[in-house]
């Protein structure tokens, strides 16, 4: 099958007006006859959701969660972009636009940022109608900071917390709409097959997990909203029910996963304290700002840091790269870090971590400034490490934190399955190689809120649908599919845990497909991923039983498509053979060790096709072409 | 470390459920609560005992899916904490710890640790929102509101709906929960429009759910992970009364 964008032709700030005038209605009578699953209730899912029951679509949506509003949107803390100008400082839609596909490093579909960056105010206006608090100034206007790295201050906040705000506003919109009656909200289950009839994405098979029963749902229309799978990598800021199920499930298909590969290494996260460790807690980018990252020059110092003087510690980031200091982007500062501590100069007792020193900061400003802007960081910092920062510096460490990539999607979000549709964090599309800050939270309400809603009714309008009903045979074979994958696992009785072999997993894609690549690592993975996989297969141990409200049988059914999905991200990053946004490829680098992008042989989107458990899958290009922003390199010396 | 833990075992919401005992050793005072309870499951499940339930999920304190009632206190000891970002060093070696799930009526018990909390997202479904469909809003901007008020009502929708308050108060009231929407959206001007009709639903369907109601004695705000305010319990009063009066 080739690939086929569906990108409307014409200029790039008309492409999305006209599409939207192209797209086949359907008529308002008719939508009570349509009905969508949903499978996510995150910002994606949740504003979905109930943007398609204000439409008068039956919608059926079904989360992980005992509740919605527990999506892990609710962590993000820093903001939401938008190009409202309020700042009067140059912004525009066309700035958005091109900074997104900058900070990408030219590895998105540009007719898709510029519709995010045109649908950004609407988020912003939406959001407020909701009763979101955001930040104000004293006339009552909305209050905006720079973020990320960007040149104007685009940022909407609330607090730390405009996750969690921004999702509670979508899941009051959500349960108006349960109340009404146009959603059904199906908690406590997970997504366990997609249901394909005649080429077309017919409905889900999900498992209670209370119960542990098989559920089939029907629909005409599929939207899966279900996050990234940062959590392959075990360690990661991600929930602890963050997967790759749903989108891995679907994969096998049909649906392209494309630039599986392309991840985000946060890095100002709290480092590991030892093995015990479930997840990794982030700290605001913004600490940066004031925060001075140094190591001690020499290996082995084991001074503690206030008795280090100025001339034994190296401010690593500030030598490097003398114009942007500790300001470079994410990706920049990881990488940095993560070589520091392999050359043996880290800190703290796992001699993973580097120091973000505040010393400096507290003399020029005063420790009252600091404690103004900071101060809940330093609080949460204090709680999880019984260190104080005021006092000593912090230390931190890079840790994953977002996948830009996802299932493959056509301008409509659609996926390679027809009728499945694929939204936020999930699907591949918007951020390119690398996500600017303040991003994810526009792309997964833009796709939820104004994108999908639209695009769903003309692929309605425009396909014949079959009647069915769950009677369908396709429902009884996914359901006896999803029962025999969780009897397989109970029946291993094995001796390893399912976190060991988790764990395993994660230190392995951490060490070969993390922020720094090469061939011979890579290769290495690829090897020993299938003998732990064997491994996973021959020796796990599941306890418990299949009908029951059962978390280590939940576990170990996501680690197992983890142990699935692995290979290909690796073959994916093989396959990249260049340098670019959030990761580096040690082959391709500049005469400074900078990383080298390869526009000439990769400006594509690479998405891989499902051909069998026993084949290789296949890889098909979509070529990017760049019309308005051309693509140049990044520096920060 | 080494700690004994008397854990709430319970199959499901008809079982009586009982005190298990179990030995945490070797505890690293680094760890967190949840991922001393992971400790203790990766044990039972070497030796392919049944492991412990408990909900959990961000373990950053932000979602509200962890609800242990630890030594007798929700969330434990420490002020203003979630279960998932307490830490062992707060507890001394040789300690016994006990450890249940959130206690309510309206919160069924679903296994072990896990409560049902589905009466919170009820509550929510009458009115705990602007009514407002994505596409018909108003410029951002065309909406000032007070920064006063703006910080006010980010106070109120800080909470994170946990259920710790309904688990601490004697008598499982909501009042705390409910209260915090209340403000939130009566504190600013989109809230306006169906403020009467609101907090009326709400409270209605709050004593429906079967929780209890307020005596004024503060163990919520005492509980709660995220400081919400008692005086949200005073403007929800103030609130219901106005919309009674009115007569909507």
């Amino acid at each position: 099958m080739s690939l086929e964008s569906h990108v409307p032709p014409g200029p790039i700030e008309k492409k999305w007006d006209q599409h939207r005038f192209d797209l086949k209605l359907v008529n308002p009578a008719n939508k009570r006859k349509y009905s969508v699953i949903v499978v996510g209730t995150g910002l994606a899912g949740s504003s979905t959701a109930s943007s398609l029951a204000e439409l008068g679509y039956n919608v059926t949506a079904l989360c992980i969660q005992d509740s919605p509003r527990r999506a892990h949107s609710i962590a993000a803390q820093g903001g939401v972009n938008a190009a409202k100008n309020y700042s009067n400082d140059g912004d525009s839609v066309y700035r958005l636009f091109y900074d997104t596909v900058k900070g990408g490093d030219y590895r998105a579909r540009e007719a898709n940022v510029h519709r995010l960056a045109e649908i950004s105010n609407a988020i912003i206006d939406q959001c407020v109608a909701q009763g979101v608090p955001f930040a104000r100034e004293y006339g009552g206007t909305l209050s905006n900071r720079s973020f990320g790295g960007a040149q104007v201050s685009r940022t909407f906040y609330a607090r730390g917390q405009t996750g969690q705000q921004l999702l509670i506003g979508a899941y009051g919109s959500l349960m108006r709409q349960v109340q009404s009656g146009k959603v059904k909200l199906l908690p406590r289950r997970e997504m366990m097959e997609l249901v394909v009839i005649d080429g077309r994405a017919r409905g889900v098979i999900a498992r209670n997990l209370v119960t542990g029963k098989m559920e089939s749902y029907f629909a005409d229309a599929v939207a899966l909203c279900t996050g990234g799978y940062s959590n392959v990598f075990y360690l990661s800021t991600n929930a602890n029910a963050c997967n790759v199920n749903a989108a891995w499930r679907a994969h096998k298909q049909g649906a392209y996963f494309a630039n599986p590969c392309f991840t985000q290494i946060h890095p100002t996260c709290i480092p590991v304290s030892g093995d015990h460790q479930s997840k990794l807690t982030l700290m605001s980018e913004s600490l940066r700002n004031d925060g001075r990252v140094w190591v001690p020059k020499k290996e082995g110092d084991s001074r503690p840091a206030p008795e280090i003087p100025e001339a034994d510690r190296d401010y690593y980031l500030e030598r490097r790269y003398p114009s942007f200091g500790n300001l470079v982007p994410r990706d920049v500062a990881s990488r940095a870090a993560k070589m520091i501590c392999d050359e043996g100069r880290g800190v703290g007792d796992t001699k993973k971590a580097v120091y973000l020193d505040f010393a400096d900061a507290i003399d020029r400003l005063g420790l009252d400034a600091i404690k103004e802007k900071y101060s809940n960081l330093f609080d949460m910092y204090q709680r999880i490490t019984d260190e104080d920062p005021y006092k000593v510096p912090m230390r931190i460490y890079p840790a994953l934190h977002y996948t830009m990539g996802g299932l493959w999607v056509d301008y409509n979000l659609m996926s390679t399955i027809p009728g499945l549709f694929v939204l936020g964090e999930a699907n591949f599309s918007d951020h390119g190689a690398n996500r600017l800050g303040a991003s994810a939270l526009m792309q997964g309400l833009a796709d939820g809120y104004f994108v999908f809603p639209y695009t769903v009714g003309g692929y309605l309008a425009s396909s014949k649908l079959e009647k069915i009903d769950e009677s369908h045979s396709a429902f009884a074979d996914g359901e006896r599919r999803a029962t025999e994958l969780i009897e397989k696992l109970i029946a291993v009785k094995g001796k390893r845990t399912v976190e060991s072999i988790h764990r395993e997993l994660g230190l392995l894609l951490w060490e070969h497909c993390g922020m720094g690549r090469n061939e011979k690592g890579l290769k290495e993975a690829l090897e020993k991923i299938p003998a732990l996989r064997e491994e996973f297969w021959s020796n796990v141990t599941v306890t418990g039983s299949a009908g029951d409200f059962n978390q280590v049988l939940e576990k170990a059914g996501r680690v197992a498509d983890y142990l699935d999905f692995a290979p290909l991200m690796v073959k994916d990053a093989l396959a990249r053979k260049e340098s670019c946004g959030g990761h580096f490829r040690d082959e391709s680098q500049t005469d400074e060790g900078e990383a080298r992008r390869d526009d000439e042989n990769f400006s594509h989107v690479a998405a891989w096709e499902y051909k069998g458990d026993d084949k290789e899958h296949e890889l098909h290009k979509e070529q990017l072409t760049f019309e308005n922003c051309k693509p140049t390199q990044r520096s920060y010396k | 470390m080494n700690l004994t833990l008397k854990v709430w075992r319970q199959k499901g919401p008809n079982d009586p459920g009982r005190f298990a005992t179990y030995h945490a050793k070797n505890i690293s005072p680094d760890m967190s609560f949840l991922e001393m309870l992971d400790e203790v499951n990766q044990t039972l499940a070497t030796s392919g005992e049944d492991s412990i339930a408990f909900d959990h999920d961000c373990r950053e304190g932000i979602c509200g899916t962890c609800s242990l009632f630890i030594n007798g206190r929700a969330h434990g000891p420490e002020k203003a904490t979630t279960t998932c970002q307490l830490h062992m060093r707060k507890f001394r070696d040789g300690d016994t710890i006990t450890i249940e799930p959130w206690r309510a009526k309206a919160f069924p018990v679903v296994k072990d640790l896990v409560v049902n909390r589905d009466a919170f997202d009820r509550i929510i479904q009458q009115g705990g929102f602007v009514s407002s469909n994505a596409g018909s809003a108003p410029d951002g901007n065309a909406i000032p509101v007070p920064k006063v008020n703006a910080e006010k009502a980010m106070d109120a929708a800080s909470c994170i709906g946990c259920g710790a308050c309904v688990a601490s108060c004697k008598n499982a009231s909501a009042m705390l929960f409910v209260g915090a929407k209340v403000s939130q959206l009566a504190l600013l001007p989109q809230g306006q429009p169906e403020r009467s009709q609101r907090v009326k639903a709400m409270v209605e369907t709050m004593d429906a759910e079967g929780f209890g109601n307020c005596t004024n004695e503060s163990e919520c705000e005492a509980a709660c992970p995220k400081e919400i305010s008692v005086s949200n319990i005073s403007r929800l009063n103030r609130e219901y009364l106005l919309a009674t009066l009115k007569g909507q």
